[in-house]
Formats: C-alpha cells, sequence, structure tokens
C-alpha cells in the first residue's frame, strides 16, 4: 500500500493532472520572491566596500551557480530512478532538466564575466571556481546533444541517464582536481569571492535570492517536464482531449 | 548430455583477449594512426606558436599530455562500433560471463595497443619539444598510469554512442569532462619533477583515479553496451 | 528437460503491443516456428527470450520460476543465432569458433574442424572470414550448433543464404537436438521438412485502445 503513490506518480497522466494545480502558485510565489530578493538587494541593501555597486551582480550570479550545480543532482537521480524503476515520467523530468541546468550554468557564467570585467579587469579569468562552471557547462551539453543525437526515445532517456549518473559521481572529483590545480599553479590573489566574509546585510537578499531561485526552477521544471508528458503522449486519448479543449 | 566442465570467467577472459590481441595484429594500420597523430600535432606546436627553446620547455609536459589525450580521444570511436554491427556484442552480452568482465578485457587491450605505444613514444617526442631534463621518467610514469584512465573513461563514451552511425565527435564531447582531473595531475606531476619538486601526491592520485575506473567504469560501460544491444 | 512458459506475454514498441498475448508452454523436445506477418516482431520475440530486448510485458517462467531481465539465468542454456551471425571477418573460421566458445567460458572445442566439415567447410579452419560468400559466413555461424551443449537453440532465419543440401543438414542436425530433449525455436520463410513442428502463430496487434490517429 506504502507504494502506490510511488507507482500513481510513475503515471504521466496523474502527474500532469495533479500538478495542474501548483503551477500558478509556484509561479506567482517565485516571481514575487525574485521580485522583492531584488529589490532588496538592489535598493536598499548596501554597497560592497571595495567594488561598489558592482558587486551586487551576487544576487543573480550565486542563486544561478547554486542552481546549475543542484540541477545537475536533481537530473541525475531522476535519471537513475529511470533506470532502476523503469519510471518514464523519471526520464522525462531529466531530459527536461537538462537544458535548465545548461542554461543557468551559461547564466553564472556570463554574469561572473560581467562582474570579472570592473572587479579583475578582464571579462575572463581561469579562477578555480569559473573553470569548474565551464566543465559543468560541457558535462549538461554533453547530456542534450546525447539525448538529440539518439532517434528512440527510449534509448536516449537510457543512454542519458547512464553518462549523467557517471557525471554525478564525477562532479566532486573534478571539482576537487581544478582547485588544487587552480591553488597549486595559480597566485591566489583574485579571493574576492570568498563566502565567509559577506556581510548580514547583503546576506540576507542573497538568501532570499536563492530559495526564490529553487522555486522558479521547480516552476519551470515542472512546465517543461509538462510539455515533455504531452508530446509524448500525444496519441492518448486524455492528452487528445486536453488539446481538444484547447 | 551435459558436460562436467563448467564455464569459468578465466577462459573467457583469455579468449577475449587474444581476440582482440589477434584482430588488431590484423589491423596493423590502426595501430600505427594514434602515433602518426601524436607526433603530427607535436610538429605542429613549434609552428604555431613559436619554436624558441625556453618557450617550448615551459608547454612542453602540458603539451605532451593534452596531445596524448587526444589521441587516445581518437582511437576510442571504434571500440565497439564493429562488434555491434557484426552481432559479436549480442554474443557477448548472452555470454554467462559477466559482461562488465568481458568488456574489463578489450579495454586493456585497447590500453595495450593505444595507451602503452602513446606511452613509450612521448619521451622520443619530449625532446622534440625541448623538454627539460628532470621530466622524461614522470612524463613516462604518470602518462602509463592516466592513460589507463583514458582508456576506461573513453569505453564508456565509446559504449554510449555505439548505437549512433556517427558517434566519433560526439564521444569526444561527452566524455572530456572527465579528461579533467587526468590531465591535471598527468601534466601537474611532469611540471612538478621539472621544478624540482616531489610528485608522490600526484602519482599516488593518478594512481587512485585508475583503479576507481577500474571498478566503476566497466559497469557503466556494460549498462550503456547492454542499453545499445537492446535498443 | 528445459521448459518455457509464457503467459499474456508481448512484446512493446513505443508502448504499444506488437502482437496479441501469447500463453502458451515449450518443452524440451519440440521445434517450435514462430510465424506471423512482417512487422509482428517475430525477431523481438526471439531477441526478448535472450534477454537482448527488454520492453516486454507478462510473464515468461523458464522451470517454473519467472525471470525478468536483470537476472537472467537463462544464458548458460542457449544459444542464439540472429540476423548478424557475429562472424569476425578478419579471422579464421577457426578463430571465430574458438571465441564464440571462449567468451562463454567454454574450454577451446577440440571438434572445430568436424564441426566446420558437418556444414560443407572442410579445410576452411584456418581460411579468413573476408574469403568467404555470405552463405559460407553463415555457415560458419551455423558450425557452432555442431559443438554447443545449450539445450535451447534460437535461430532467427537460420537458413538464409544456404543452399539446399545444407538447408536439409541443417534440419536432420535439429531434428537431432529435439530427439535428444533439446529445445528449438526458429523463424523461417522457408517451408520445414521436419515432423511435428509446432507453429506458433504471432497476431499483429491491432493499433486501437487508445489509440487516435
Amino acid at each position: 500500500m506504502a507504494w502506490q503513490w510511488f507507482h500513481r506518480l510513475g503515471s504521466p497522466k496523474w502527474f500532469y493532472e495533479k500538478t495542474t494545480a501548483w503551477l500558478p502558485w509556484l509561479g506567482f510565489i517565485s516571481i514575487t520572491l525574485i521580485l522583492l530578493g531584488s529589490i532588496w538587494g538592489l535598493a536598499f541593501g548596501p554597497a560592497e566596500a571595495k567594488q561598489g555597486n558592482s558587486a551586487r551582480i551576487i544576487y543573480i550570479h550565486v542563486p544561478a551557480a547554486v542552481l546549475a550545480m543542484a540541477g545537475y543532482y536533481v537530473m541525475a537521480i531522476s535519471g537513475a530512478i529511470g533506470l532502476i524503476w523503469r519510471m518514464k515520467l523519471s526520464f522525462m523530468v531529466m531530459k527536461a532538466a537538462a537544458p535548465i541546468g545548461a542554461v543557468l550554468t551559461f547564466l553564472a557564467l556570463f554574469t561572473g564575466a560581467v562582474w570579472g570585467k570592473p572587479t579583475w579587469g578582464a571579462w575572463w579569468v581561469w579562477d578555480g571556481r569559473i573553470t569548474s562552471m565551464v566543465v559543468l557547462f560541457l558535462l549538461y551539453l554533453g547530456i542534450v546533444a546525447l539525448q538529440e543525437a539518439y532517434q528512440n526515445q527510449d534509448t536516449a532517456d537510457k543512454i542519458s541517464s547512464v553518462l549523467a549518473l557517471v557525471g554525478m559521481v564525477n562532479i566532486p572529483i573534478i571539482y576537487k582536481s581544478v582547485d588544487w590545480w587552480y591553488t597549486l599553479h595559480q597566485p591566489a590573489t583574485l579571493k574576492l569571492t570568498e563566502k565567509s566574509s559577506i556581510d548580514p546585510s547583503m546576506g540576507y537578499p542573497l538568501l532570499l535570492m536563492i530559495l526564490a531561485f529553487y522555486i522558479f526552477y521547480a516552476w519551470v521544471l515542472l512546465l517543461r517536464t509538462r510539455v515533455e508528458i504531452l508530446k509524448r503522449e500525444q496519441k492518448t486519448n486524455w492528452v487528445q482531449e486536453i488539446v481538444a479543449k484547447g | 548430455m551435459m558436460s562436467t566442465d563448467t564455464p569459468s570467467l578465466r577462459r573467457a577472459f583469455w579468449a577475449s583477449l587474444r581476440r582482440e590481441l589477434l584482430l588488431s595484429y590484423r589491423h596493423k594500420g590502426d595501430l600505427a594512426n594514434p602515433l602518426i597523430f601524436f607526433l603530427m600535432v607535436v610538429v605542429f606546436t613549434p609552428l604555431g606558436i613559436s619554436e624558441e627553446p625556453r618557450m617550448l620547455a615551459r608547454i612542453a609536459p602540458g603539451m605532451l599530455w593534452v596531445i596524448a589525450l587526444l589521441a587516445t580521444l581518437l582511437s576510442l570511436d571504434g571500440l565497439f562500433r564493429s562488434d555491434y554491427d557484426d552481432g559479436a556484442l549480442e554474443q557477448m552480452v548472452l555470454s554467462p560471463q559477466p559482461l562488465a568482465c568481458l568488456v574489463l578485457t578489450k579495454v586493456f587491450a585497447h590500453w595495450l595497443l593505444t595507451g602503452v605505444p602513446l606511452t613509450l613514444l612521448a619521451p622520443v617526442l619530449g625532446v622534440m619539444l625541448q623538454l627539460p631534463e628532470g621530466g622524461y621518467g614522470i612524463l613516462f610514469l604518470s602518462l602509463l598510469l592516466g592513460t589507463g584512465s583514458l582508456s576506461l573513461i573513453g569505453a564508456i563514451g565509446a559504449a554510449l554512442t555505439v548505437g549512433l552511425r556517427k558517434g566519433g565527435l560526439l564521444l569526444s564531447l561527452i566524455i572530456m569532462p572527465f579528461y579533467v582531473p587526468v590531465l591535471i595531475f598527468g601534466s601537474g606531476a611532469v611540471k612538478n619533477a621539472i621544478e624540482g619538486f616531489p610528485v608522490n601526491a600526484e602519482l599516488a592520485i593518478l594512481t587512485a583515479m585508475l583503479l576507481a575506473w577500474s571498478v566503476m567504469a566497466p559497469f557503466a560501460i556494460a549498462g550503456g553496451l547492454k542499453i545499445s544491444v537492446r535498443a | 528437460m528445459p521448459s518455457l512458459e509464457f503467459r499474456q506475454f508481448t512484446c512493446q514498441r513505443d508502448g504499444h503491443p506488437l502482437f496479441n498475448p501469447l500463453n502458451f508452454a515449450l518443452n524440451g523436445g519440440e521445434v517450435v516456428q514462430i510465424a506471423g506477418p512482417n512487422g509482428a516482431g517475430k525477431t523481438t520475440f526471439l531477441r526478448s527470450l535472450c534477454g537482448l530486448f527488454d520492453e516486454w510485458t507478462g510473464e515468461m517462467l523458464w522451470q517454473g520460476t519467472p525471470l525478468r531481465v536483470p537476472d537472467f539465468s537463462l544464458c548458460s542454456q542457449l544459444l542464439y543465432l540472429g540476423h548478424q551471425p557475429g562472424v569476425k571477418k578478419s579471422l579464421t573460421a577457426g578463430e571465430n569458433l574458438r571465441w564464440f566458445f571462449g567468451v562463454q567460458g567454454m574450454p577451446f572445442p577440440g571438434a572445430v574442424s568436424d564441426a566446420l566439415a558437418q556444414v560443407g567447410l572442410q579445410g576452411y579452419e584456418d581460411t579468413f572470414c573476408y574469403q568467404m560468400s555470405a552463405g559460407q559466413l553463415r555457415r560458419v555461424a551455423l558450425a557452432r550448433l555442431y559443438i554447443s551443449r545449450a539445450a535451447i537453440w534460437i535461430l532467427d532465419e537460420p537458413f538464409t543464404a544456404i543452399d539446399r543440401f545444407g538447408v536439409q543438414n541443417l534440419e536432420t542436425l535439429l531434428q537431432r537436438h529435439v530427439s535428444n530433449g533439446g529445445l528449438v525455436i526458429l523463424t523461417t520463410h522457408q517451408p520445414l521438412a521436419i515432423s511435428g513442428v509446432r507453429l506458433i502463430e504471432l497476431q499483429m496487434a491491432g493499433r486501437g485502445g487508445n489509440d487516435v490517429d
């Protein structure tokens, strides 16, 4: 009996109908929180002591980076669930999560570059964190490319889930090794991003933004998964009915 | 009518290894290709950057490692493709022996026939790139350990793209992020050796990575191959 | 005595059943021919018996125990000959045969040249397979049947590219295998000259149900 919900979760139809009601809430809450956090951080929060107003970009940069990272785990774990319990819905979540993660990683890199120009005097610096982010971006692109390469959706799902799992095991190793490389071969002068030194007056809006991004992520993931469900179940009666209703 | 000869993994291992070696002996040309590639890009380096000895000496450890890595990558596309096309892979999947062990033999053969020759060639090419005195031994050792990981990781990519007709470029794309740690510690060891720093930590990590991949990669490879065969 | 049973068994493509559910039991001593129109899933059915296809529903029981793909315990009892014979062209006929058994962990069969002689390839043991015709390649693969000790033979179109004499030989061999208690499951477009062949017809599943085009 305890497994019943789990099996129902595997039914795309049940999931689709259940989540219809959540969408407006998630959308409303995430947009409101993002607006609140942005206004707090940009207008009311203090400017950073050394960098001035340019440091305010952390309110996008940090949440994007956090979610890019967490998104990989969301993707890999849904892939694993799909492989182990042969759950089609889980594969759909996995497929939906890959491009979102790639976009978030790109956003983190882009805001990092914009931030780097006034701070370090260069758009691009080979710093440990940036390098790890690039590697993460490549990992995401690999998953998306593999998904696109296979004609058969079923094979594409399973194959890219295996890759995502291998990636999940390796991400900590890649991060550690890039860290090692950076501290060994680069002078450690650019330590402006140390998180420990952040002042609460900037920390609270940042935390709020991270929370907002999490909910935003859930909202977008849900939206994309639902599109994926409709695409894959398009020949079934219940999808036909939804389409007929408009 | 059933025989008392029970199937044994050891026999399967030797039969697979024997076949791999025979096959590559019959296609000797394929063996040389990664080595020629290695040589060619090394020739390109002074042409594209500078022939100035001090400059070359500085970039030699990194260049040698990057090129060896790319050469390995290029040799991987065909690893499972011909077995997939002619049905031999189905017979491997059907074997009562664990597929993970059978593919490990294939990867071992690949390392023996690609990684080891690249490692042997690297010091010679190091001379061409003005690699400083102290780097040769560690270059050899780090490549010997590192190419093992490269073959194992690359085989995962080969297994995941075996069902695609043109998988070569995609294979590189999905696998290269996993090569990052191997490259960092491999070329790091050579650089340290040249500058006279200890290299124990790097070599220990390269060994640890090789061991970890030897345990993990065969399962990912076997999983990928089974999915491809069942498609 | 091998026994295989199917309950409500059907293979699926993209979530649609390929053929109407099957309910039957097979025992040693039978030659079973799987028939049906193109696209009804004959090859897919044979592949799912071998664990080379896993999108199936229903039950498959081996000696009374249900089988699932991940814990497939049938392998050591099986000999599968698919569309692709799995013969490497740059190996000799003998090397190919030895590998077939070697990869299963069996000892190198001594009877390789005998087996090749049985399929009409006497003296070809050290001939490279790239020098052979399609029919001869097929025969190299078929020579496995003369050496194998597997109880269940699963043969997908075994008579393709084989001449009349070869077909007769193969039929005799199949008959001998089942009279020893073995089980043969095959597909073929040729009429079989074997007595007591059991015919299982796959009926294409209607694309009805929850399908709307």
